[in-house]
């Protein structure tokens, strides 16, 4: 948390005094006031839409001609930069349905192991200081090999993931002005979806860096993101990001919610589950060229792809363009945010003979990526181990084949 | 880092403008909710089943519910269908990659039955019925008999079968610690 705590403090600072001024009695209606405009329609004029000649469109694995409203990836091979538009941001619910919720009606509760419940309005939580951040969001089932046709390309395999600037308040300043108390070291996050969502979340981590997120790449959370308010917890699986937030119990252990216990538990050889896995490991996939497309022919092209980490900040992503044999730098896009998507690029001519493009990624704490083969030995699993797992974090090789098709070469 | 900032933002501003006051309400705003509100919205049940309501059901009753309430996604026999999966795997005493088999405490079973159940109406089940639905899930999967009467005491007693068998990925470790290369899972 280094890196940004003095710029926080001063942040503190200038809101202190905008507190002050509350307190003397200067209150002024600041935010989260405006009333809603009357009689607009929100049609391509008052929102704005892509051209129409371009089909940036999410997915659903296994559908061709369809998209399901409860699983869609995000197209990264057709995007650029770091941020994903919010239209395109993956959806992996585990709820019936995205529920439809009128802010003025929404609720937080703050309740459990704490001095002060309290219950606040959208309203009053918008008028607390505020903080925007880039984040990664990913499914824990993102990156699992996949067999056949479905395995060709990056959108499937990859594309439950997104990043996004996400705004909103520290769930730390919430918490403290709830006191919390000695003996509490859990909370338990519950949306106000059909099935009530629920996730546990260690103390330590709702006091450090999560996020009460109300905004969106600079607009109000998108419904299947979690309108109006959702938990952004960085760099941990993406489950426990609860979306609908309308309730935090303080409690004092994990509650084995049905959705963070059995249903997201892998098992290994042993017979044993492995479970409550927090943090994503080191990862990075080459977006540009990748499975399911095609070089026009031999010639420059630049390989680009995104690199992420649990544990903080990318320091390192290298290419292989020999199928691992030997790895050089690609330049990383600045700056490199903590959390967040970092965009690598890497010139490359193809001299029309078959290659495999593979990347690898080093983050702060010095945690490599690993290829499947050495993910299976420390596991003592074979690599087919992997299809039937999620929390997979291996190195992706794309083939690129004599005639310029590109097929996933994972498991040759 | 976060905490002792957060503590030195508290302190700071308790000494500008709120003399006196105890730990926490450093911006006042939100309000104290009512006892009744908290109790409505507090369902979530811990594995020790502390938060548990009175009532009872057995598995017995719990058959007529699931015909009547839970049959029409989850099959007669609880045998699941299209995209709906069934009771059956659940608690397997092999673990094996069935979703749902892995669960460890009954009391999840309680909770989501009464948060989640039935898919066409969430939360509509009275605390009887949810005590006799689990009763019926549990003796399905041959966990608890069928005359067994499930209540806030003995509900979190009920042993699931794959309740010692979970790892933490890296035994020891914890969030923000270095894990051993290619440790991950």
């Amino acid at each position: 948390m280094g890196s940004h705590s003095h710029s926080d403090r001063r942040r503190f600072l200038t809101r202190g005094g905008a507190l002050v001024s509350f307190v003397m009695g200067a209150v002024r209606s600041v935010r989260g006031q405006t009333p809603a405009p009357e009689g607009i329609a929100k049609d391509n004029l008052a929102y704005g839409q892509p051209s129409k000649f371009d089909n940036t469109i999410r997915r659903t694995l296994g559908q061709a001609t369809a998209i399901s409203d409860t699983a869609l990836t995000t197209p990264l091979q057709d995007l650029d930069g770091i941020i994903t538009p919010s239209g395109l941001h993956f959806l992996m619910d585990h709820v019936k349905g995205v529920p439809d919720i009128d802010p003025k009606q929404h609720r937080l509760l703050i309740h459990g192991m704490v001095d002060h419940p309290l219950v606040y309005t959208m309203d009053e939580i918008k008028r607390l200081p505020s903080m925007s951040r880039i984040y990664f969001l990913e499914c824990n089932a993102n990156n699992r090999p996949i067999r056949g046709p479905n395995g060709e390309s990056v959108q499937n395999v990859h594309g439950r993931m997104s990043t996004s600037e996400w705004t909103g308040v520290l769930l730390s300043v919430l918490l403290n002005e709830c006191g919390v108390q000695k003996e509490a070291s859990w909370i338990v996050a519950e949306g106000s979806d059909a099935n009530k969502y629920t996730m546990s979340i260690p103390m330590a981590k709702a006091m450090d860096d999560i996020l009460v997120a109300y905004a969106q790449n600079g607009e109000p959370v998108r419904p299947q993101q979690g309108y109006p308010l959702r938990l952004v917890v960085p760099g941990w699986e993406a489950i426990r990001s609860v979306k609908w937030l309308s309730r935090i119990k303080v409690v004092d252990q994990p509650y084995m919610a049905w959705h963070e216990s059995g249903n997201n538990a892998d098992t290994i050889p042993n017979g044993k589950g492995l479970w409550y896995r927090f943090e994503v490991g080191p990862n990075s996939v080459i977006t540009r060229p990748s499975g399911g497309q095609r070089l026009a022919g031999r010639g420059f092209y630049e390989i680009t792809g995104l690199a992420w980490t649990g544990a903080g900040a990318v320091t390192k992503v290298e290419v292989s363009v020999d199928g691992g044999r030997s790895y050089k730098p690609a330049e990383l896009q600045q700056p490199v945010h903590r959390f967040a998507h970092v965009r690598f690029r890497f010139p490359w001519t193809w001299n029309g003979e078959e290659v495999v493009l593979q990347s690898r990624c080093t983050d702060e704490r010095g945690e490599v990526q690993p290829t499947v083969a050495e993910a299976a030995k420390n596991l003592g699993v074979s690599p087919d181990y992997f299809y039937q797992a999620d929390h997979f974090n291996g190195v992706q090789p794309w083939k690129v084949n004599r005639d310029g098709s590109i097929s996933n070469a994972l498991f040759l | 880092m976060r905490f002792s900032f957060s503590l030195f933002a508290v302190v700071i501003t308790l000494a500008i403008c709120v003399p006196g006051r105890a730990q926490g309400r450093t911006y006042r705003l939100g309000s104290t909710p009512s006892e009744e509100e908290i109790k409505a919205r507090d369902i979530a049940i811990s594995p020790d089943g502390k938060e548990l309501p009175p009532g009872s059901g057995t598995a017995k009753e719990g058959a007529t519910i699931f015909a009547q309430k839970c049959a029409a996604c989850h099959g007669p026999n609880g045998n699941g269908g299209g995209l709906t999966r069934g009771i059956v795997p659940l608690g397997n005493a092999k673990p094996v990659k069935i979703g749902f088999s892995l669960v460890p405490y009954a009391t999840t079973v309680w909770d989501f039955i009464s948060r989640a159940m039935p898919q066409s109406k969430p939360g509509s089940l009275t605390v009887n019925e949810v005590y006799a639905a689990t009763a019926y899930v549990l003796y399905r999967n041959d966990i608890i008999k069928e005359t067994d009467v499930l209540d806030a005491k003995t509900l979190p007693q009920v042993r699931m079968p794959n309740r010692d068998n979970f790892l933490p990925a890296e035994p020891g470790w914890k969030p923000g610690q270095k894990r051993p290369f290619g440790y991950y899972p």
